[in-house]
Protein backbone atom coordinates (compact mmCIF):
# COMPACT_ATOMS: atom_id res chain seq x y z
CA UNK A 1 0.00 0.00 0.00
CA UNK A 2 2.67 2.30 1.25
CA UNK A 3 4.99 1.11 -1.50
CA UNK A 4 2.12 2.38 -4.43
CA UNK A 5 1.31 5.28 -3.10
CA UNK A 6 5.10 6.54 -3.22
CA UNK A 7 4.98 5.63 -6.73
CA UNK A 8 2.61 7.86 -6.86
CA UNK A 9 4.73 10.46 -6.02
CA UNK A 10 7.01 9.78 -8.73
CA UNK A 11 4.12 11.13 -10.93
CA UNK A 12 4.13 13.92 -8.74
CA UNK A 13 7.60 15.12 -9.05
CA UNK A 14 7.62 15.03 -12.47
CA UNK A 15 4.95 17.37 -12.89
CA UNK A 16 4.47 21.40 -11.85
CA UNK A 17 2.90 21.65 -8.74
CA UNK A 18 1.10 24.69 -7.24
CA UNK A 19 2.90 27.21 -5.03
CA UNK A 20 2.20 26.94 -1.53
CA UNK A 21 1.25 30.34 -0.59
CA UNK A 22 2.77 31.81 2.55
CA UNK A 23 4.35 34.64 3.57
CA UNK A 24 7.99 33.34 4.69
CA UNK A 25 9.40 30.20 5.38
CA UNK A 26 11.01 30.77 9.00
CA UNK A 27 9.71 28.51 11.72
CA UNK A 28 6.34 29.82 13.21
CA UNK A 29 6.89 32.05 16.07
CA UNK A 30 10.98 32.76 15.19
CA UNK A 31 9.68 36.15 14.33
CA UNK A 32 8.91 37.21 17.87
CA UNK A 33 6.39 39.57 18.47
CA UNK A 34 6.77 43.83 17.82
CA UNK A 35 7.66 45.47 20.80
CA UNK A 36 6.62 48.40 22.14
CA UNK A 37 9.99 49.76 20.18
CA UNK A 38 8.64 48.52 17.37
CA UNK A 39 11.64 46.15 17.28
CA UNK A 40 11.09 42.27 17.20
CA UNK A 41 11.42 41.03 20.79
CA UNK A 42 8.66 40.12 23.17
CA UNK A 43 6.50 43.33 24.53
CA UNK A 44 9.06 45.50 26.47
CA UNK A 45 12.25 43.84 25.48
CA UNK A 46 13.64 43.46 21.62
CA UNK A 47 15.24 40.38 21.06
CA UNK A 48 17.46 38.72 18.16
CA UNK A 49 14.57 37.63 16.52
CA UNK A 50 14.22 39.62 13.15
CA UNK A 51 10.32 40.58 12.35
CA UNK A 52 7.85 38.45 9.84
CA UNK A 53 9.07 35.34 8.19
CA UNK A 54 11.56 36.57 6.17
CA UNK A 55 14.11 33.67 5.47
CA UNK A 56 17.64 33.82 3.33
CA UNK A 57 15.62 34.48 0.70
CA UNK A 58 12.90 36.52 1.37
CA UNK A 59 11.60 39.53 2.41
CA UNK A 60 8.78 40.15 4.66
CA UNK A 61 6.94 42.79 7.23
CA UNK A 62 4.76 43.42 9.65
CA UNK A 63 2.09 45.31 11.35
CA UNK A 64 1.25 45.88 14.68
CA UNK A 65 -0.94 47.75 17.11
CA UNK A 66 -0.34 47.81 21.10
CA UNK A 67 -1.89 48.90 24.38
CA UNK A 68 -0.75 49.32 27.59
CA UNK A 69 -3.38 49.98 30.45
CA UNK A 70 -1.60 50.61 34.08
CA UNK A 71 -2.76 52.38 36.89
CA UNK A 72 -2.19 56.31 35.96
CA UNK A 73 -1.51 56.06 32.04
CA UNK A 74 -2.15 54.47 29.11
CA UNK A 75 0.33 53.64 26.32
CA UNK A 76 -0.59 53.06 22.78
CA UNK A 77 1.63 52.21 20.50
CA UNK A 78 1.55 51.72 15.93
CA UNK A 79 4.29 49.79 14.42
CA UNK A 80 5.53 48.83 11.39
CA UNK A 81 8.71 46.56 10.34
CA UNK A 82 10.35 45.09 7.12
CA UNK A 83 13.01 42.75 6.73
CA UNK A 84 15.25 41.62 4.40
CA UNK A 85 16.61 38.02 4.02
CA UNK A 86 16.54 37.29 7.71
CA UNK A 87 19.58 39.89 8.01
CA UNK A 88 18.31 43.45 8.32
CA UNK A 89 14.84 44.56 10.22
CA UNK A 90 13.82 48.35 9.78
CA UNK A 91 11.14 49.44 11.89
CA UNK A 92 9.03 52.73 12.81
CA UNK A 93 6.75 52.91 15.81
CA UNK A 94 4.63 56.10 17.44
CA UNK A 95 4.21 55.82 21.22
CA UNK A 96 1.27 57.71 22.91
CA UNK A 97 1.54 58.03 26.97
CA UNK A 98 -2.03 59.45 27.83
CA UNK A 99 -1.34 61.08 31.11
CA UNK A 100 -4.34 60.45 32.80
CA UNK A 101 -3.73 61.13 36.38
CA UNK A 102 -0.59 63.05 36.03
CA UNK A 103 -2.16 65.79 33.98
CA UNK A 104 -3.08 67.68 37.58
CA UNK A 105 0.25 66.95 38.69
CA UNK A 106 1.42 69.08 35.53
CA UNK A 107 -1.02 71.64 35.96
CA UNK A 108 -0.79 72.27 39.78
CA UNK A 109 3.18 71.76 39.89
CA UNK A 110 4.55 73.52 36.25
CA UNK A 111 1.44 75.19 35.06
CA UNK A 112 1.11 73.01 32.12
CA UNK A 113 -1.68 72.20 30.14
CA UNK A 114 -1.02 68.49 28.61
CA UNK A 115 -2.87 65.13 28.54
CA UNK A 116 0.01 63.08 26.25
CA UNK A 117 3.30 62.66 25.54
CA UNK A 118 4.34 61.17 22.47
CA UNK A 119 7.55 60.07 20.37
CA UNK A 120 8.53 58.49 17.09
CA UNK A 121 10.84 55.51 17.27
CA UNK A 122 13.44 54.33 13.92
CA UNK A 123 14.63 51.55 14.61
CA UNK A 124 17.45 48.66 12.22
CA UNK A 125 18.86 45.25 13.32
CA UNK A 126 21.20 43.48 11.93
CA UNK A 127 21.66 39.83 12.02
CA UNK A 128 25.54 39.40 12.95
CA UNK A 129 25.62 35.82 13.03
CA UNK A 130 23.69 32.67 13.86
CA UNK A 131 20.18 31.10 14.30
CA UNK A 132 18.44 31.22 16.57
CA UNK A 133 16.75 27.45 16.19
CA UNK A 134 19.96 25.43 14.54
CA UNK A 135 23.05 26.75 15.88
CA UNK A 136 24.08 25.48 19.31
CA UNK A 137 25.41 29.33 20.02
CA UNK A 138 22.11 30.81 18.67
CA UNK A 139 20.82 33.84 17.39
CA UNK A 140 22.93 37.50 17.34
CA UNK A 141 21.92 40.50 16.30
CA UNK A 142 22.76 44.43 16.86
CA UNK A 143 20.30 47.42 17.08
CA UNK A 144 19.79 50.74 17.23
CA UNK A 145 16.82 52.75 17.92
CA UNK A 146 16.46 56.60 17.46
CA UNK A 147 13.91 58.23 19.57
CA UNK A 148 12.65 61.83 19.33
CA UNK A 149 9.75 63.43 21.05
CA UNK A 150 7.15 65.09 19.36
CA UNK A 151 6.86 67.91 22.12
CA UNK A 152 9.23 68.70 24.62
CA UNK A 153 7.61 70.93 27.11
CA UNK A 154 7.22 68.62 29.87
CA UNK A 155 10.69 66.29 29.90
CA UNK A 156 12.12 70.23 29.96
CA UNK A 157 10.09 70.79 32.70
CA UNK A 158 11.10 68.27 34.71
CA UNK A 159 14.30 68.01 33.78
CA UNK A 160 15.51 66.13 31.03
CA UNK A 161 18.05 67.50 28.94
CA UNK A 162 17.23 66.23 25.20
CA UNK A 163 14.70 65.54 22.98
CA UNK A 164 16.30 62.98 21.34
CA UNK A 165 18.06 59.89 21.72
CA UNK A 166 19.68 57.03 20.37
CA UNK A 167 19.78 53.10 22.07
CA UNK A 168 22.25 50.65 20.85
CA UNK A 169 21.97 47.19 22.09
CA UNK A 170 23.37 44.03 21.24
CA UNK A 171 20.91 40.92 21.53
CA UNK A 172 20.78 37.35 21.79
CA UNK A 173 17.84 34.92 21.09
CA UNK A 174 18.71 31.07 21.60
CA UNK A 175 16.13 28.10 21.12
CA UNK A 176 16.48 25.02 23.40
CA UNK A 177 14.34 22.05 21.97
CA UNK A 178 12.65 19.92 24.07
CA UNK A 179 14.04 21.53 27.58
CA UNK A 180 11.44 21.89 29.75
CA UNK A 181 8.76 19.28 30.05
CA UNK A 182 9.89 18.26 26.50
CA UNK A 183 8.86 21.75 25.90
CA UNK A 184 10.71 24.24 23.69
CA UNK A 185 12.52 27.21 25.25
CA UNK A 186 13.48 30.01 24.24
CA UNK A 187 15.61 32.49 26.03
CA UNK A 188 17.01 35.97 25.04
CA UNK A 189 19.06 38.37 26.32
CA UNK A 190 19.82 41.99 25.48
CA UNK A 191 22.61 44.93 26.39
CA UNK A 192 21.66 48.44 25.74
CA UNK A 193 23.18 51.28 26.08
CA UNK A 194 21.15 54.68 26.31
CA UNK A 195 20.39 57.85 28.27
CA UNK A 196 16.51 57.73 28.07
CA UNK A 197 13.97 57.74 30.91
CA UNK A 198 11.02 55.99 30.64
CA UNK A 199 12.28 54.40 26.70
CA UNK A 200 12.43 57.99 26.04
CA UNK A 201 8.66 59.27 26.98
CA UNK A 202 10.40 62.01 28.96
CA UNK A 203 13.08 62.49 27.00
CA UNK A 204 16.76 61.85 27.06
CA UNK A 205 19.53 62.20 29.83
CA UNK A 206 18.97 64.06 33.12
CA UNK A 207 19.90 65.96 36.36
CA UNK A 208 21.11 63.03 38.18
CA UNK A 209 22.75 61.47 35.43
CA UNK A 210 23.81 62.69 31.80
CA UNK A 211 25.50 59.73 30.27
CA UNK A 212 24.98 56.44 28.62
CA UNK A 213 24.81 53.97 30.64
CA UNK A 214 24.61 49.86 30.17
CA UNK A 215 21.34 48.24 30.44
CA UNK A 216 20.20 44.71 30.86
CA UNK A 217 17.36 43.10 29.37
CA UNK A 218 16.40 39.06 29.47
CA UNK A 219 13.34 36.91 29.01
CA UNK A 220 12.25 33.81 28.54
CA UNK A 221 9.38 31.80 26.96
CA UNK A 222 7.90 28.37 26.82
CA UNK A 223 6.29 26.58 23.83
CA UNK A 224 3.33 24.82 25.22
CA UNK A 225 2.78 23.94 21.62
CA UNK A 226 3.87 25.57 18.33
CA UNK A 227 0.94 28.27 19.12
CA UNK A 228 1.37 28.72 22.31
CA UNK A 229 4.25 30.80 24.41
CA UNK A 230 4.41 31.48 27.97
CA UNK A 231 6.96 33.76 29.70
CA UNK A 232 8.56 37.01 31.34
CA UNK A 233 10.32 39.78 30.60
CA UNK A 234 12.44 42.06 32.31
CA UNK A 235 14.21 45.61 31.42
CA UNK A 236 17.28 47.18 33.48
CA UNK A 237 15.80 51.05 33.28
CA UNK A 238 18.73 53.82 34.02
CA UNK A 239 17.70 56.58 36.80
CA UNK A 240 18.32 59.79 35.70
CA UNK A 241 15.70 62.22 36.45
CA UNK A 242 15.71 63.45 40.03
CA UNK A 243 12.41 64.67 40.31
CA UNK A 244 10.92 61.42 40.46
CA UNK A 245 12.68 57.85 40.66
CA UNK A 246 12.58 54.89 37.63
CA UNK A 247 12.28 51.39 38.24
CA UNK A 248 12.65 48.05 36.29
CA UNK A 249 10.16 47.03 34.11
CA UNK A 250 8.91 43.55 33.97
CA UNK A 251 6.33 41.48 32.79
CA UNK A 252 4.44 37.97 32.41
CA UNK A 253 3.29 37.52 28.69
CA UNK A 254 1.28 34.66 27.07
CA UNK A 255 1.66 35.23 22.93
CA UNK A 256 -0.97 32.62 20.45
CA UNK A 257 0.71 32.55 16.79
CA UNK A 258 -1.62 30.20 15.13
CA UNK A 259 -0.17 31.13 11.84
CA UNK A 260 2.62 33.22 10.38
CA UNK A 261 0.04 35.57 9.83
CA UNK A 262 -1.46 36.51 13.28
CA UNK A 263 0.11 36.52 16.30
CA UNK A 264 -1.44 38.08 19.69
CA UNK A 265 -0.15 38.88 22.82
CA UNK A 266 -1.26 39.28 26.35
CA UNK A 267 0.76 40.70 29.42
CA UNK A 268 0.99 41.60 32.86
CA UNK A 269 3.09 44.49 32.95
CA UNK A 270 5.14 45.89 36.16
CA UNK A 271 6.38 49.59 35.08
CA UNK A 272 7.48 50.66 38.66
CA UNK A 273 6.97 54.06 39.28
CA UNK A 274 6.86 56.44 36.84
CA UNK A 275 6.82 60.54 37.23
CA UNK A 276 5.52 60.42 41.05
CA UNK A 277 3.12 58.07 40.16
CA UNK A 278 4.26 54.83 42.38
CA UNK A 279 3.37 51.02 40.86
CA UNK A 280 1.87 51.31 37.63
CA UNK A 281 0.80 47.88 36.84
CA UNK A 282 -1.96 46.98 34.39
CA UNK A 283 -2.68 44.67 31.12
CA UNK A 284 -0.49 44.91 27.93
CA UNK A 285 -2.66 43.49 24.67
CA UNK A 286 -0.75 43.37 21.47
CA UNK A 287 -2.13 42.47 17.90
CA UNK A 288 0.33 41.70 14.89
CA UNK A 289 -0.04 40.54 11.15
CA UNK A 290 2.64 39.63 8.90
CA UNK A 291 3.02 40.12 5.90
CA UNK B 1 30.36 9.80 59.47
CA UNK B 2 28.39 7.90 57.18
CA UNK B 3 26.57 9.71 54.59
CA UNK B 4 22.97 10.15 55.17
CA UNK B 5 20.71 9.18 52.33
CA UNK B 6 19.92 12.46 51.96
CA UNK B 7 23.16 14.28 51.29
CA UNK B 8 24.45 10.86 49.38
CA UNK B 9 21.59 11.98 47.04
CA UNK B 10 22.15 15.96 47.30
CA UNK B 11 25.72 14.91 45.93
CA UNK B 12 24.91 12.79 43.50
CA UNK B 13 22.63 15.76 42.09
CA UNK B 14 25.42 17.94 41.92
CA UNK B 15 27.43 15.62 40.50
CA UNK B 16 25.50 15.07 37.39
CA UNK B 17 25.01 18.98 37.14
CA UNK B 18 28.87 19.48 37.43
CA UNK B 19 28.93 16.94 34.47
CA UNK B 20 25.99 18.12 32.22
CA UNK B 21 27.16 21.64 32.46
CA UNK B 22 30.53 20.57 31.18
CA UNK B 23 29.58 17.97 28.48
CA UNK B 24 29.75 18.90 25.18
CA UNK B 25 27.17 21.09 23.61
CA UNK B 26 26.67 19.89 20.46
CA UNK B 27 25.73 16.29 21.38
CA UNK B 28 22.17 16.29 22.19
CA UNK B 29 21.58 13.42 25.11
CA UNK B 30 20.75 10.32 23.56
CA UNK B 31 17.32 9.86 23.86
CA UNK B 32 15.17 6.97 25.94
CA UNK B 33 13.49 4.19 23.76
CA UNK B 34 10.10 5.81 24.56
CA UNK B 35 10.90 8.61 21.67
CA UNK B 36 10.71 5.49 19.00
CA UNK B 37 7.39 4.17 20.67
CA UNK B 38 6.11 7.66 20.44
CA UNK B 39 6.29 8.25 16.67
CA UNK B 40 4.70 4.54 16.04
CA UNK B 41 7.82 2.64 16.09
CA UNK B 42 8.96 1.96 12.17
CA UNK B 43 5.65 1.72 10.68
CA UNK B 44 4.71 5.03 12.48
CA UNK B 45 7.92 6.62 11.37
CA UNK B 46 7.46 5.27 7.90
CA UNK B 47 3.97 6.67 7.72
CA UNK B 48 5.21 10.19 8.80
CA UNK B 49 8.05 9.99 5.91
CA UNK B 50 5.57 9.24 3.26
CA UNK B 51 3.22 12.12 4.75
CA UNK B 52 6.88 14.39 4.52
CA UNK B 53 7.19 13.08 0.65
CA UNK B 54 3.42 14.32 -0.36
CA UNK B 55 3.91 17.75 1.44
CA UNK B 56 7.58 18.01 -0.53
CA UNK B 57 5.76 17.21 -3.87
CA UNK B 58 3.91 20.21 -3.31
CA UNK B 59 5.91 22.65 -1.98
CA UNK B 60 7.69 24.42 -4.53
CA UNK B 61 9.99 26.07 -2.59
CA UNK B 62 12.15 22.49 -2.73
CA UNK B 63 10.26 20.27 -5.10
CA UNK B 64 12.61 20.54 -7.79
CA UNK B 65 15.29 19.90 -4.99
CA UNK B 66 14.71 16.48 -5.06
CA UNK B 67 13.65 15.78 -8.55
CA UNK B 68 15.36 13.02 -10.12
CA UNK B 69 15.21 11.49 -6.46
CA UNK B 70 14.50 7.10 -6.13
CA UNK B 71 11.58 8.24 -4.22
CA UNK B 72 11.95 4.33 -2.78
CA UNK B 73 14.99 4.50 -1.73
CA UNK B 74 14.63 8.16 0.18
CA UNK B 75 12.17 6.65 1.61
CA UNK B 76 13.39 3.90 3.01
CA UNK B 77 17.00 5.65 4.01
CA UNK B 78 14.96 8.57 5.99
CA UNK B 79 13.06 6.19 7.56
CA UNK B 80 15.73 4.21 9.04
CA UNK B 81 17.36 6.93 9.79
CA UNK B 82 15.22 9.04 11.85
CA UNK B 83 14.03 5.25 13.34
CA UNK B 84 18.08 5.27 14.84
CA UNK B 85 17.77 8.77 15.79
CA UNK B 86 14.61 8.15 17.44
CA UNK B 87 16.55 5.47 19.85
CA UNK B 88 15.21 2.34 17.46
CA UNK B 89 16.94 -0.67 15.83
CA UNK B 90 17.43 0.57 12.58
CA UNK B 91 20.77 1.68 10.91
CA UNK B 92 20.89 4.58 8.28
CA UNK B 93 22.63 2.69 5.69
CA UNK B 94 22.53 5.91 3.41
CA UNK B 95 25.49 8.08 2.10
CA UNK B 96 26.94 10.50 4.60
CA UNK B 97 25.00 13.08 5.24
CA UNK B 98 27.53 15.91 4.45
CA UNK B 99 28.86 14.44 1.36
CA UNK B 100 25.18 14.13 0.07
CA UNK B 101 24.67 17.63 0.37
CA UNK B 102 27.77 18.89 -0.86
CA UNK B 103 26.50 19.84 -3.89
CA UNK B 104 23.43 20.97 -3.50
CA UNK B 105 23.57 24.69 -1.83
CA UNK B 106 20.87 24.16 0.37
CA UNK B 107 19.63 27.59 1.40
CA UNK B 108 17.94 28.07 5.03
CA UNK B 109 14.63 29.01 2.95
CA UNK B 110 14.68 25.18 1.45
CA UNK B 111 16.17 23.68 5.20
CA UNK B 112 12.90 25.86 6.54
CA UNK B 113 10.52 24.63 4.13
CA UNK B 114 11.94 20.60 4.69
CA UNK B 115 11.61 21.36 8.63
CA UNK B 116 8.10 23.00 8.36
CA UNK B 117 7.03 19.92 6.46
CA UNK B 118 8.19 17.27 8.11
CA UNK B 119 6.29 18.79 11.41
CA UNK B 120 3.25 19.10 9.58
CA UNK B 121 3.69 15.51 8.82
CA UNK B 122 3.98 14.46 12.30
CA UNK B 123 1.28 16.65 13.54
CA UNK B 124 -0.40 14.48 10.65
CA UNK B 125 0.19 11.71 12.17
CA UNK B 126 -0.77 12.93 16.12
CA UNK B 127 3.14 12.70 17.29
CA UNK B 128 2.47 14.27 20.61
CA UNK B 129 4.11 17.97 20.93
CA UNK B 130 6.78 16.57 23.52
CA UNK B 131 8.33 13.83 20.81
CA UNK B 132 8.22 16.25 17.70
CA UNK B 133 10.32 18.55 20.27
CA UNK B 134 12.55 15.60 21.22
CA UNK B 135 12.90 14.33 17.15
CA UNK B 136 13.78 17.56 16.34
CA UNK B 137 16.67 17.86 18.90
CA UNK B 138 17.95 14.89 17.45
CA UNK B 139 17.96 16.48 14.02
CA UNK B 140 19.35 20.24 14.90
CA UNK B 141 23.05 18.71 14.65
CA UNK B 142 22.53 17.87 11.28
CA UNK B 143 22.04 21.66 10.26
CA UNK B 144 25.84 22.15 9.46
CA UNK B 145 26.37 19.10 7.58
CA UNK B 146 23.00 19.52 4.93
CA UNK B 147 23.67 23.47 4.81
CA UNK B 148 27.26 22.78 4.16
CA UNK B 149 28.73 24.82 6.52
Amino acid sequence: MIRRRILCLLGGLMIASHAIADIGSRIWATGGVTSIEGSAGGGLVPWALLGSYASDEEWGGTLALSRAEVDDYTLSVAAAGITWRNRVELTVARQSLDLDTLVFTLKDGFGLAQDELTQDIVGAKVRLFGDVLYQPWGQWSAGVQYKRQNDFTVPDAIGARDDSGTDLYLSASKLFFAALLDRNLLVNGTARATRANQGGLLGFGGDRNNGYELMLEGSAGLFITRQWLVGAEYRQKPNNLGFADEEDWWDLFVAWVPDRRLAVTAAWVNLGDIATLENQRGLYLSLQGSF
Amino acid sequence: MTPTPIRTVTTAVLLSLALGLTGCQHQPPAPPAALYDQLGQRTGIARIVEDLLFLIVEDERINQTFKGVDVVEFHRHLTDQLCQLSGGPCTYTGRDMRELHADMAITDTQFNALAENLIRAMEKNDVPTGAQNRLLQQLIPLYPEVRNL
